[in-house]
């Protein structure tokens, strides 16, 4: 799926009103093209979960625009009414932890979404299947998720972030509990995919040893976003 | 589609499955206790079927012989055989008390029976081994419960009977096992006193100067005569030619003999409204209480195993499944360990109830109305859990 990618202008979100008002962002400027896998840092309490939660469409902004794909989605006083097919359609999310659910095997882990929209289970499956080969992890897919290294694991979940084929992928500290080897495992794979996808990708981290990886990184600092350009490294 | 639900249990079955059971030995007590109510009916319907009466005639203004004492004089029944439509008319007493057989005392209804020709109301209709009674004296069928044995010398007061007889399913509206005994002896049990009160009763008459007058010296043995007798009986059953209509043959009763005449109908809705009304109402009581207690274990069970999954819940909520979908799951689970459960109970229930000390009957339209009891009482219990979470903020599975 191909789009625009993530197009962000002069977001504000403000929580509580008055005096005790709490201003964590405070006109955020953010583009990602499509392909491209960005980094977002920042202190904690800069506004970095702030941003990742209204790009998700878990909480609503005060004021700006959010355009993802080809859609917008949030315009100052308008928004998308149905946020759960937003969810479904639009975005993928890749957690710090895995968060697999621990009763389903990888491969229904992966097919879930295409199952819960309708899609017959054989197809959903033979897609899961497709998206493990190119994560490599194909002979774990009978596997349960208390049955495979965090590794494995985080693999599993960037599978099922990119089942729907999505324009976006927020990636919120993927690699926190992975040693430098997995980490930049994971890393590639996200650049593979997004190439090979065209797909959006932010990466929320704070982990040193994957920052100098990323070609442009946005630091945000107390609710403003500063673009900065990156080392690029090349994954070792 | 795939079912969340139903992979969820497959992967923690055994806590399912054991969860299942313990509410399942729950839903078996409340069956259990269903069918101590349907009991307590058979026992009262089987007990007027086995009188093979129409017609229970009674002492005037009483509600007897078996929810109020009724009294009535012993040679009623021939002027009942005259009345139209009546084919036979049989005296009967009842009488609760503990019957002995060795060193043992068991509580039955001693029913006094009138021997006659076969098809007399009052006996037991069909015999599981032995005879009738045929003699006038001391002679005695049992119900089989009662645990006498065929040839056995049982003792009623201070007489001891031969079990000539075994009956089954006779039983009294309480449960207790019959012992049919010959009438004469049944009145005599029911009214006799003992020698010592016997010797005062005469001392007495002997002073009451309208009992021993000097001009008249037979009166005192007469009046002690007529005091050491008894010629009362509780009812008289009346069995009606075929083709007579029950209130047809009651009416001329009542009006004409001045006595209370009682239908099968109406019998049995004393029964039912004045005897064990108060049981039923018991039990009624208990399993709105069971059931209220399994909706609580239910909603606690389903609201803890979701709190368990409220990080799941959250990432299901994030990547974009529907509301109804996590609703259903939930749901789902709960009818599932109300199916378990109920499955559980009902084996439970069929293999305690024969060791029950009274008559259980396991109705299978009850536990189909139980079934869907159960199932309702899941789903409503459900909606804890449900409520909780739709309340996940999806936002949970996001740090920050």
């Amino acid at each position: 799926m191909s789009g625009k990618g993530i197009h962000i202008e002069g977001l504000k979100k403000r929580y509580g009103e008055g005096d005790t008002a709490v201003h964590a962002l405070r006109g955020v400027d953010m583009q990602v093209a499509p392909g491209e896998v960005v980094g977002l840092i920042g202190p904690s309490g800069s506004g970095k979960s702030t941003l990742l939660k209204c790009l998700g469409a878990v909480i609503d902004p005060t004021s700006g625009r959010m355009v993802l794909g080809d859609e917008a989605i949030f315009d100052n006083d308008w928004k998308v009414h149905d946020l759960q097919a937003l969810r479904r359609d639009k975005i993928g999310f890749v957690f710090q932890a895995p968060y697999l659910i621990p009763f389903l095997d990888v491969t229904d882990n992966v097919a879930l979404l295409p199952m819960l929209a309708g899609i017959p289970n054989s197809k959903a499956r033979a897609k899961a299947l497709e998206l493990l080969t190119a994560l490599d992890i194909q002979h774990r897919a009978r596997a349960m998720p208390s049955q495979l290294s965090g590794g494995e694991q985080q693999r599993v979940a960037i599978a099922r972030g990119l089942v729907n084929r999505p324009p976006v992928i927020l990636a919120d500290e993927p690699t926190a509990p992975l040693d430098s080897e997995r980490a930049m495992a994971v890393i590639r794979i996200l650049n593979d995919m997004a190439r090979q996808f065209e797909t959006a990708i932010i990466v929320v981290t704070h982990d040193e040893k994957i920052i100098p990886t990323f070609e442009r990184i946005y630091h945000i600092r107390d609710g403003v976003a500063h673009e900065e350009v990156g080392e690029g490294r090349r994954f070792e | 589609m795939i079912s969340l639900a139903g992979r969820d249990i497959l992967h923690s079955w055994g806590k399912f499955v054991f969860t299942g059971v313990g509410l399942g030995l729950l839903i078996g007590v409340t069956l259990s206790m269903a069918g101590i109510y349907r009991g307590m009916v058979d026992d009262a319907q089987v007990m007027l079927d086995n009188t093979g009466a129409d017609l229970w005639v009674v002492q005037q203004d009483t509600q007897g012989p078996y929810a109020e004492s009724s009294s009535l004089y012993d040679d009623l029944y021939r002027s009942l055989l005259n009345m139209p439509g009546v084919e036979y008319a049989a005296n009967v007493t009842y009488l609760i008390m503990q019957v002995s057989h060795g060193e043992q005392d068991v509580s039955a209804m001693v029913v006094g029976v009138a021997t006659g020709t076969p098809g007399t109301p009052g006996q037991p209709q069909y015999l599981v081994a032995g005879r009738h009674i045929t003699r006038s004296h001391y002679e005695a069928v049992a119900d089989i419960s009662s645990g006498f044995q065929l040839g056995e010398r049982i003792r009623i007061r201070r007489n001891f009977y031969t079990v000539v007889g075994l009956s089954k399913r006779t039983v009294s509206y309480n449960g207790d096992p019959m012992v049919f005994i010959p009438l004469k002896d049944a009145q005599e049990a029911q009214f006799l006193k003992d020698n010592d009160a016997l010797v005062q009763q005469r001392r007495r008459n002997a002073e009451n100067p309208d009992f021993n007058r000097p001009g008249i010296p037979d009166l005192l043995a007469v009046v002690n005569a007529s005091q050491s007798t008894n010629a009362y009986v509780n009812a008289v059953l009346v069995k009606l030619k075929p083709g007579s209509l029950p209130e047809d043959a009651a009416e001329p009763i009542r009006r004409w003999m001045r006595l209370q005449v009682y239908t099968r109908t109406q019998m049995e809705s004393i029964l039912m409204d004045k005897v064990i009304d108060k049981s039923a109402r018991q039990i009624a009581l208990f399993l709105v209480i069971l059931s209220i207690v399994s909706a609580a274990i239910v909603a606690f069970i389903i609201y803890t195993l979701t709190l368990g999954k409220i990080r799941e819940i959250a990432v299901l909520k994030l990547i974009g499944t529907k509301n109804r979908t996590i609703a259903g799951m939930i749901m789902q689970q709960s009818l599932a360990l109300g199916v378990i459960g109920f499955v559980v109970g009902k084996i439970t229930a069929t293999f305690w109830v024969p060791i029950f000390p009274k008559y259980v009957l396991l109705m299978p339209l009850d536990s189909v109305a139980g079934f869907f009891a159960v199932l309702a009482i899941c789903a409503l219990a459900s909606l804890v859990a449900i409520r909780m979470a739709l309340k996940v903020d999806p936002a949970e599975a996001i740090g920050g």
